[in-house]
């Protein structure tokens, strides 16, 4: 339990955290450290497993179908990143305490830093590389809201996006990367993997896959070309730096590499492709660090020189170098992120991190610069600190590489190349700021040592580079060994940690750095020179075009496809539908089934005719919009006849009646709208649209003849046979509707009823004035309410919800149900409307169609889950037989409740769409009673 | 039978599809009525055209296929539903920027338009 602990521990202080903020900034930073501390405490009890060789795993079930588990793993490379993850983290959030402002948000750097924090332990525990893969990109996210924390900064915000842009983009290689090693393996879990590697390395897709990994793990570290993220994302807070950017994020490309090794290294293409990007990234680094006038700027060019370092141990493939990788990793944690603090202390003394103006500062706090010039001397490589030894490491392993001929020489000169610039910018960074003169013109004048305690976490970095510098043994060489073996499959090489190896080849090289780089440094001004000649490619340009390139292409894309034509859009649709249905059609062709055609007889023939007489009719006289919609309800009429000819009297029924209320609904738009159709379009255009509409037509002519003349078998037979027994009913259709498929009928009811107060709510404070005539010269009847039709339509409601009534009640056994009934009755009262107006009829049937609505729902629902409070599964039916008197033996079930609900969801949603329209006109004086709906 | 059924779908579907293309409110509502007629249609035809065999248990030997007649029927009801959110949508648009065009934003025609409405109605 204890490593997912670990890991949640501080997404939980994340959310804990803001609640300290109310009591001030002490407060919130011991708070902030509490899942630190527990999460150290939970460690402690495994180093005795691991200090033998042994992982911890503590896994659980989360997709096994998917292969995503929640497994955490435990080993010495994990714990050895854990324990710089939260140790470093512990020193930030003390530093930090002093570095913001009272008036910084710092609840949200907290709850961020927190949040990073437990992204970063899930990366280095996480014991399946999905799961891996979900906080690398966690740690991405989060590092872009901690770079872009100034968010009033535009050059913070376009920091993080850059950095966001980037690693996140390695993020989807790396998934890529993932997938395909998982795909190899047949399992993400890390020990199979790891367990695995002489299959990836043989199996044809282990180039692939690696390049798509180490793209992952190149963009994180910053290695070249993707290198220039990092001094971008410098707009951070310097606390956030001195984590981000020297101890966690930046390795975790690095951490990944190391992770991996056992499953992709020893081949040529890792030697290849990891260690020339190492070599390229660490001289690339070095080389421009030493031109930064930006302190942070200068620190940032370093670490992407140390990155490229590190990768470049890591590529060479031996295991010594694996090793000297791992220390690398420790011993420049340790002076990269005291540097950044000490720089974060300048600034913040100073107000300026210009090295040109910032000079002689030793006067002013030579405690800070003592710690500062500690640190930079073990980054530069000087004896008795860390950074020698893993450096030392460093020049004998890079001539051990066993490459033809002259190529031998490359990697010790590069070598030795970075060496001396390391040492130059480390001398710059040491005697361009301290001494050197007197500060020019600072913001802040004098400045002076900071509080006591934002020194303390830098003082406790430069102790472990000393300690670590003068007895590694002692102090890292547990930990190393066991991160070692964990990273090298449990073989570990015979290495010695001591402070002199004797007078040999690697010594020399150092000696060379050290004083090539002193000597570079006093002859700075050439170089200076030199430098400013060169064409620097500014990655941050390349990238801010890039996109903006992009943005424009998609401008303009979106701006040709969309123009807000619906016709366009509709044409584009329907030339889609036709494509994708051609393709398969093409390839299996269309013909006339087995079963052949049958005879057709007169009525059905002659009204088959007149159906697509009237169809075609209506495409070709829809200018005259009234006569259009005549020619429409025929063809209406004729679908609801041949649902009754085809033996499907409910959908004739629901047809007939749907009809109705369409045309009256069409009837009633008509009123508003013009009713005519100008002709607009050109003669170009009309014959395009036939020629689509033919094709679709003669298709889908094609289409249903095919599939008309095949055999076939259904799924009916079940409903046929359980509609009985099971439903209670005989009329199958019905009992599948509220019984078999009652769940969807619910939803379809939501919809109807979702529809219906949509058309309220758009037409609720809309008014709109008919047109004065038709547009075609007739003026509107003044005999707004016929006689006869009103004399008519009052009997003939009472006469029509009976009919309704009895089509409702006897829906399970025989035609009808709840739809038709509804629409039947949704008829008779519209009717109603029709004859005798809004105002009377209103006053006479004062109901509120939401309400019905409303109730509908409940009734279906309510039906639905009664049967849970019978165990049984939602919306299962209940029936049985009562006798009635006069009636005789009469079946009830819970279904009819739900159709109840139906019937009432159906009459409120028609009536109110209805209503609404009606109600829109200025003219109607229902209008002014307002709620009366 | 089949041939006859089918192109009653073709020309449904053709006609609903000309008028789905037209620039205009009204004649696009009656397209897609019309289309939901061609494909309810086509829908209930899956379950094979049948005659006297209406799916109620007793009243027939054999039964046609209920399933594809339970799907239309709610189809039916849906259909209308969405008919009339588009016609409402519609007469909102007519009452918010007083023209019934779905052919993109028309600053320049539609004076143009209006004059010609105006000439067709004298």
């Amino acid at each position: 339990m204890s490593l997912p602990l670990v890991v949640l521990l501080p997404f939980l202080g994340a959310i804990a955290a803001p609640l300290f903020a109310q009591g001030g900034r002490t407060a919130i930073a011991i708070a902030s450290s509490v899942p630190a501390l527990i999460a150290l405490a939970a460690l402690f009890p495994h180093w005795s497993v691991l200090s033998a060789g042994g992982t911890v795993l503590h896994a659980y079930e989360w997709l096994p179908a998917l292969g995503i588990s929640f497994s955490f793993r435990l080993d010495g490379l994990a714990l050895l990143f854990a324990l710089l993850i939260l140790v470093i983290g512990l020193l930030v959030i003390v530093y930090s305490h002093y570095y913001l402002s009272a008036k910084e948000n710092v609840a949200k750097f907290y709850s961020l830093l927190l949040c990073f924090k437990g992204s970063m332990l899930g990366i280095v525990l996480s014991g399946n590389l999905l799961l891996m893969l979900i906080f690398w990109e966690l740690t991405s996210l989060t590092s872009f809201l901690l770079i872009s924390f100034w968010t009033h900064k535009q050059d913070a915000r376009r920091g993080a996006r850059m950095a966001l842009a980037i690693t996140g983009g390695g993020g989807l290689a790396l998934m890529a990367g993932i997938l395909l090693i998982g795909n190899i393996v047949g399992s993400f879990e890390l020990d199979d993997v790891l367990a695995a590697g002489d299959q990836i390395k043989a199996h044809a897709l282990y180039p692939v896959a690696l390049t798509l990994i180490l793209l992952g793990a190149f963009t994180k570290s910053a290695q070249f070309p993707f290198h220039f993220w990092l001094p971008h994302a410098m707009q951070a807070p310097t606390p956030i730096s001195a984590y981000l950017h020297s101890a966690t994020m930046v390795k975790a490309g690095i951490f990944l590499m190391a992770r991996l090794y056992p499953a992709l290294a020893g081949t040529e293409q890792w030697f290849y492709m990891v260690s020339f990007t190492g070599m390229a990234t660490l001289l690339l680094g070095a080389y421009i660090a030493m031109f930064k006038h930006d302190l942070k700027g200068l620190l940032a060019y370093s670490t992407v020189s140390h990155l490229g370092l590190i990768t470049l141990l890591l590529g060479m493939g031996t295991q010594l170098a694996a090793v000297a990788a791992i220390f690398h990793v420790i011993n420049h944690a340790t002076f990269k992120a005291s540097l950044f603090m000490a720089a974060g202390i300048i600034d913040h003394e100073t107000g300026t991190r210009d090295m040109r103006r910032i000079n002689g500062l030793w006067r002013y706090m030579p405690h800070t610069a003592t710690l500062a010039m500690v640190a930079a001397s073990s980054m530069a490589g000087v004896p008795l600190l860390n950074g020698f030894l893993s450096k030392e490491m460093f020049f004998a392993e890079s001539l051990q590489l066993n490459l033809p001929g002259l190529w031998a020489w490359i990697p010790p000169i590069v070598a030795t190349l970075a060496g001396i610039f390391a040492v130059a910018y480390s001398a710059r960074f040491v005697h361009d700021v301290f001494f050197n003169g007197k500060p020019v013109d600072l913001p802040k004048f004098p400045p002076h040592e900071p509080p006591r305690y934002m020194k303390f976490p830098v003082e406790i970095l430069v102790f472990a580079c000393i300690m670590v510098g003068v007895f590694p043994t002692i102090s890292v060489g547990p930990l190393l060994y066991s991160a070692a073996s964990a990273t090298l499959g449990g073989e570990v090489p015979d290495y010695q940690l001591a402070i002199l190896h004797g007078f040999n080849l690697p010594l020399l090289m150092s000696f060379l750095a050290f004083f090539g780089g002193l000597l570079m440094y006093t002859q700075r001004q050439r170089f200076f020179d030199f430098h400013a000649q060169l064409r620097e490619v500014d990655g941050k340009a390349v990238f801010e075009f890039g996109v903006s390139k992009i943005e424009d292409m998609a401008h303009r894309f979106t701006g040709w496809l969309e123009n807000g034509s619906l016709q366009r859009y509709a044409m584009l649709l329907v030339i889609s539908v036709i494509a994708v249905a051609v393709m398969p059609l093409a390839e299996n062709g269309l013909y006339i089934g087995e079963n052949g055609l049958s005879a057709v007889d007169w009525p059905t023939g002659i009204a088959a005719g007149v159906l697509i007489i009237s169809a075609l009719a209506t495409a070709r006289w829809h200018r005259e919009r009234f006569y259009a919609l005549v020619l429409l309800s025929v063809v209406g009429l004729i679908v609801a006849l041949a649902f009754a000819r085809f033996s499907a009297p409910d959908l004739a029924m629901t047809q007939l009646s749907v009809e109705v209320v369409t045309i009256v609904l069409l009837m009633l738009a008509l009123y508003y709208m013009p009713s005519w159709t100008p002709v607009e379009s050109s003669k170009g255009r009309r014959s395009r649209d036939l020629l689509i509409a033919l094709a679709v037509g003669v298709g889908m002519t094609l289409i249903t003849l095919a599939m008309l003349t095949q055999p076939f078998s259904s799924i009916s037979e079940f409903f046929l046979e359980n509609s009985k027994p099971g439903g209670g009913g005989t009329n199958v259709v019905n009992v599948i509707l509220v019984d078999f498929r009652g769940f969807d009928t619910l939803g379809e009811i939501t919809v109807l009823a979702i529809a219906a107060l949509g058309i309220y709510a758009m037409l609720k404070d809309t008014a709109l004035t008919p047109p004065p005539g038709d547009g075609l010269g007739h003026a509107w009847t003044r005999d707004n309410y016929p006689l006869m039709l009103r004399q008519v339509a009052r009997p003939m409601l009472p006469l029509a919800l009976m009919v309704s009534a009895y089509i409702f009640l006897r829906g399970h056994n025989l035609p009808g149900g709840g739809f038709i009934a509804g629409l039947i009755t949704s008829v008779a009262l519209i009717l109603q409307y029709i004859a005798s107006g809004m105002v009377w009829t209103q006053d006479r049937i004062p109901l509120r169609y939401h309400n019905v609505i409303g109730l509908g729902l409940l009734f279906a629902t309510i039906a639905g889950a009664g049967s849970l409070a019978y165990g049984y599964p939602f919306l299962t039916t209940a029936f049985g037989y009562i006798t009635w008197p006069f009636v005789g033996k009469f079946e009830v079930a819970s279904a009819l409740v739900f159709d109840l609900g139906v019937y009432l969801a159906v009459i409120g949603a028609t009536l109110l769409a209805l209503v609404s329209i009606g109600r829109l006109s200025p003219h109607s004086a229902i209008k002014s009673k307002g709620e009366g709906v | 039978m089949e041939l006859l059924f089918a192109l009653v779908i073709g020309a449904l579907t053709a006609s609903g599809v000309y008028l789905l293309l037209r620039a205009r409110t009204f004649p696009v509502i009656m397209g897609l009525t019309l289309l939901s007629y061609g494909v309810n249609l086509f829908l209930f035809a899956s379950g094979r055209l049948a005659t006297g065999q209406q799916p109620v248990i007793g009243t027939t030997t054999s039964y046609s296929d209920p399933l594809p007649q339970a799907l239309v029927l709610t189809a039916i009801v849906i259909g209308f539903a969405m008919t009339a959110f588009l016609v409402v949508l519609s007469l909102r648009n007519l009452a918010d920027n007083e023209n019934d065009h779905v052919d993109g934003p028309r600053e320049e025609i539609l004076p143009e338009s209006k004059q010609e409405q105006e000439a067709s109605s004298k």
